[in-house]
């Protein structure tokens, strides 16, 4: 019975609706909202399930879709599927609602309402953004999660949150809309706004290396890539814990699952043209932005540094590929590069996730986000200490955590394409290991360095519960990755055979 | 020659009818009440527009009919047109009611004044001689002019009367002398016999047709307010008592449209070359001008006043592509530009007190605080000014953008989207300022409850996300208005 069911179109608009309703209740009770809020993103966790369950990884054909008209005169349409790179990234996004409604539960006070209805609202259209096949839904979705990230940052964000979120939201715009006029200039050759069609167009190079760099200001501000990346600090920091996480764990894979929708397999020939462009900013993140995370006073502005080095390793998984094929390793280590990056974006989903939300948790009790005002925290917080030393571990890239498993693929990988490229990424094994550690031994050990450190109480049990959940993610994806890996091959091996036949 | 009175055919023009009569009735009967029972005067002006959109959809004709010796065409063009500046005008009216009663100006004057200028505009839009045309935009201007001045005792509102009538004067002028060389090229004002021998005087009277054409295309961008003629426009928009802007904001902008598509495409197709060249300048200089001062204002209708210019810019994007599409495109902007921007005057109307003229975009300040569902309803109407979608400014600039780049003009598009983001800019400010600025002390009072006000700016605002949403309604309308013309 399930299967007739327009389960992506209810995973949509569920949170969405139900982000309607929270907005409703208001703030006379915030319990009542609060209730709802959980209730609809438990109830999105689990329609998201079947889409895993019921998911066919013998094909790389889009499954569950629903095709109608939408608006006839442009050729657009509500078209919606998934593939086995779409797939995992909405149940992340589905997972990772219900842990960040639960961890405002009794932190967010001011218009709690508001608050969790954006992350629904937000919700609904990162699972559009994953599921469209249609360009302009695509955009859509893209655009629309803007709004709602930009009233959580300058509502209930920091002291600075003002030049934080109109920074955020100017960063993101001004890269999109290069896009949108690829995406017209494109229907204008194919007379449909449908993705596949766009995937089969015969394009000169000319056209295909402008188009690759729309979608790249496009994606790289997402993502964010070096040397684009200066909002997400920014933003990061000023955020509240709900949308650090949010941001951190979703919205940047948006970028990274932009470039494997649309970069590589609408423009294969300028991105093999122009792949060393994307090497490089994804080796100069890796390298260059670990160096800058290693000087941070700031915890959560560590933690943003080292979103941008770690996602630095997804881009250099996806565009490796066309050097490894040249090299005559063929398939089996391109597919390993491509894998390693969506990995790593699952497991970075979780890992910084849970990072910030161990910032939230001590920030909530201490209200200071210095490393300096920190010290021998394990003292007193001893339950907490362990979930923290945990994920900066994970985040280090220790094995038997899901952060190893990504970046041992995509190091793999890029030896064939190159010592030096492998060289330099496998840099961030000491890199990643010294800022994320450091940071821990100044927070977390030592003594207790003064009388509010003291004071702290430990996890009560709603924190235990997230943190809990996600260091049962973090661990399963890396001891078994297996189920990850199989669901995206399928997909991955069709993308590899598309964007070896040159398009021109 | 004896020339014989041709009975014409009243029907096409039935709506026009309707509204003179309807009107002349408003003003007799306003003399009769006393002020408290003013109310009636409103509910009738509604019932006059109400009844007037009844009658142009009674009339509608499948195709394009026309009367008048020619001068007077409806055809699908003029029907949707018509029912939007209608349905546009009563939001004016009921959004404005309280304001007046605030400032004393509560007269049945305002909705006469205001139903003539209509009647103009709706003249514009069916006006198929350049005589009609002209016509129709005077009735609009003057009625404009009286109704900028309605606040006797206003400094301000003087000054803006004053300025809107010389320069509304002075463009008047250079569109009728444009006119009057067509007049002598050609010996017709009717626009089909123009169109037809346009083409072949062009190489005759080549100089004198580029004359023409540049004075037309002047007072066209005048009573747009596409730059470099765009001076008068914030100042009267700052000027005007509040909901008199919000008149001059909306309505007019369609019917400004609609002349600029009865001259220059259904008059002048043939010169489409030379004025599609003019129009791009015009568009880019309205976009980088009004987006990049818009910047710069703490009056929020100066603001908006700007942000008008930039629309203008993308309105005439749609039109310089010169194809059924791009044309379609255009209308699509203008009529949602309308609705979007009733809703940001309407919500400024409504935070109007006795003494108190919110003017200010500080004047917004925390506005979440004291009233979340306006400062929803206004935050919508930026977003979809800025084009974020799922508002519908989105997709009229999709649209409008998809007609440019169809035309190969590509770099224009990229252009038209970066001025864009800079608009973004300001949009955002407003709604940083509604929502994550403390309230000033003085605006923590709510907002007296007008039920109907309330029901109809929320429905208003909402319909901007429906539209967006599904815009296919609409658009199909529109491109139905322009399936008469291939394009070239």
């Amino acid at each position: 019975m399930y299967a007739e069911w327009p389960l992506l179109s209810l995973v949509i608009w569920t949170p969405i609706f139900g982000g309607v309703l929270v907005l409703f209740a208001g703030d006379k009770d915030p319990s009542g909202a609060r209730k709802i809020a959980l209730v609809v993103s438990i109830l999105t966790l689990l329609l998201t399930l079947p889409l895993y369950t019921l998911f066919n990884t013998d094909t790389y054909l889009m499954q569950f879709v629903e095709r109608h008209d939408w608006i006839p005169a442009f050729n657009i349409e509500y078209y919606v599927g998934i593939d086995g790179i779409s797939m995992p990234l909405i149940l992340l996004t589905s997972f990772t609602t219900v842990i960040v409604i639960i961890s405002a539960w009794e932190v967010i006070k001011y218009r709690a309402s508001q608050y969790l209805a954006a992350f629904l609202f937000m919700e609904g259209f990162m699972i559009g953004t994953f599921s469209a096949l249609d360009a302009v839904l695509f955009y859509i979705f893209f655009e629309a999660m803007l709004i709602p990230m930009f009233l959580v940052i300058g509502v209930w964000g920091g002291a600075n949150r003002i030049y934080a979120t109109l920074k955020f939201f100017l960063y993101t715009f001004i890269g999109s809309v290069l896009m949108l006029v690829a995406l017209i200039y494109m229907y204008t050759k194919s007379g449909s706004f449908a993705i596949f069609d766009f995937h089969y167009l015969r394009l000169s190079m000319t056209e295909q290396v402008l188009i690759f760099l729309a979608f790249l200001v496009a994606f790289a501000v997402k993502v964010p890539m070096w040397p684009v990346h200066t909002w997400l600090p920014d933003a990061h920091v000023e955020a509240p814990t709900g949308g650090s996480v949010i941001l951190a764990a979703i919205m940047l894979k948006i970028g990274g699952y932009g470039f494997l929708r649309f970069s590589l397999p609408i423009t294969p020939d300028a991105s093999s043209e122009l792949d060393w462009l994307i090497i490089t900013m994804s080796l100069t993140a890796v390298v260059y932005i670990g160096f800058v995370a290693l000087v941070q006073r700031d915890m959560k502005k560590l933690i943003a540094y080292s979103s941008i080095a770690h996602m630095g390793f997804v881009t250099l998984g996806f565009f490796v590929v066309f050097r490894i094929v040249n090299s005559g390793h063929g398939e089996q280590g391109a597919a390993l590069a491509l894998e390693g990056g969506m990995v790593q974006m699952v497991s970075h989903g979780f890992i910084s996730g849970a990072l910030f939300l161990c910032v939230g948790v001590l920030y909530d009790r201490m209200h200071s986000r210095q490393i300096a005002d920190y010290g021998g925290v394990a003292n007193t917080m001893p339950v907490f200490a362990a979930f923290m030393v945990f994920f900066a571990m994970a985040n280090a890239g220790l094995p038997g955590t899901s952060g190893f498993v990504g970046e041992f693929m995509v190091i793999l990988a890029s030896f064939k394409a190159s010592f030096w490229i492998a060289f330099l990424a496998a840099l961030t094994l000491i890199l990643g290991a010294a800022y994320t550690l450091w940071m821990v031994k100044r927070v977390i050990y030592g003594e207790v360095a003064n009388s509010n450190v003291a004071a702290l109480r430990d996890i009560n049990r709603r924190e235990f519960l997230f943190l809990a959940i996600l260091a049962l993610a973090v661990l399963a994806l890396g001891l078994w990755p297996g189920p990850l890996v199989d669901v995206m091959h399928p997909t991955i091996d069709n993308l590899l055979n598309h964007i070896a036949n040159p398009k021109i | 020659m004896t020339a014989e009175f041709i009975q014409p055919d009243l029907v096409p023009a039935l709506p026009e009818m309707v509204m003179l009569a309807m009107t002349c009735l408003v003003l007799v009967v306003d003399l009769f009440l006393p002020q408290n029972k003013r109310g009636f005067t409103l509910l009738l002006a509604v019932a006059t527009l109400a009844l007037t959109i009844a009658a142009v959809m009674l009339v509608a004709p499948v195709t394009s009919v026309s009367s008048f010796g020619g001068t007077f065409v409806l055809d699908q063009l003029a029907v949707v047109l018509k029912i939007a500046t209608c349905a546009v005008t009563i939001l004016v009216f009921v959004y404005s009611r309280d304001y007046l009663v605030d400032n004393d100006i509560y007269q049945g004057e305002y909705y006469v004044l205001g139903l003539f200028a209509t009647l103009g505009m709706m003249i514009m839009i069916s006006a198929h001689s350049f005589l009609l045309v002209y016509l129709g935009l005077e009735l609009l201007s003057l009625s404009l002019y009286a109704m900028i001045a309605f606040k006797r005792n206003s400094l301000s509102a003087s000054e803006a009367a004053m300025k809107y009538f010389v320069l509304g004067a002075m463009a008047s002028g250079l569109l009728l002398y444009g006119i009057s060389i067509f007049y002598g090229i050609t010996g017709t004002l009717d626009i089909n016999e123009v169109s037809a021998s346009v083409s072949e005087q062009m190489s005759l009277h080549p100089v004198a047709l580029g004359f023409a054409l540049t004075f037309i295309v002047v007072g066209l961008s005048f009573k747009l307010g596409a730059v470099p003629f765009h001076m008068w426009l914030p100042d009267i928009y700052q000027g005007s008592p509040t909901s008199v802007t919000l008149f001059i904001g909306t309505a007019p902008k369609i019917a400004g449209f609609a002349m600029a598509i009865r001259l220059l495409v259904d008059g002048l197709g043939d010169l489409q070359f030379d004025w599609s060249q003019m129009l791009t300048v015009l568009a880019l200089a309205s976009m980088a001008i009004g987006n990049v001062i818009a910047i710069a204002q703490t009056n929020f209708k100066r603001m908006l006043a700007y942000s008008t210019i930039s629309h203008v810019g993308f309105i005439l994007l749609g039109i310089l592509a010169a194809t059924a599409n791009g044309y379609a495109s255009a209308m699509f902007y203008t009529i949602t530009y309308s609705i979007t921007a009733s809703v940001a005057f309407g919500v400024l109307l409504v935070l109007n007190r006795k003494g108190f003229e919110a003017e200010n975009i500080s004047d917004l300040s925390g506005l979440n605080d004291s009233n979340p569902w306006y400062a929803a309803l206004l935050a919508i109407a930026m977003f979809s000014m800025a084009g974020v979608p799922p508002t519908v400014g989105f997709y009229a600039k999709l649209s409008v953008l998809q007609a440019v780049v169809q035309v190969d003009m590509i770099w224009l598009a990229v252009v038209a989207v970066l001025f864009s983001v800079i608009g973004l800019f300001y949009y955002l400010r407003v709604v940083k300022v509604m929502y994550f600025d403390q309230p000033l002390p003085e605006q923590t009072t709510s907002i007296k409850e007008a039920l109907d006000v309330k029901v109809l700016l929320g429905a208003n605002s909402l319909s901007l996300i429906l539209l967006g949403v599904f815009p296919s309604g609409l658009m199909a309308y529109c491109i139905l208005a322009f399936s008469q013309i291939t394009g070239s």
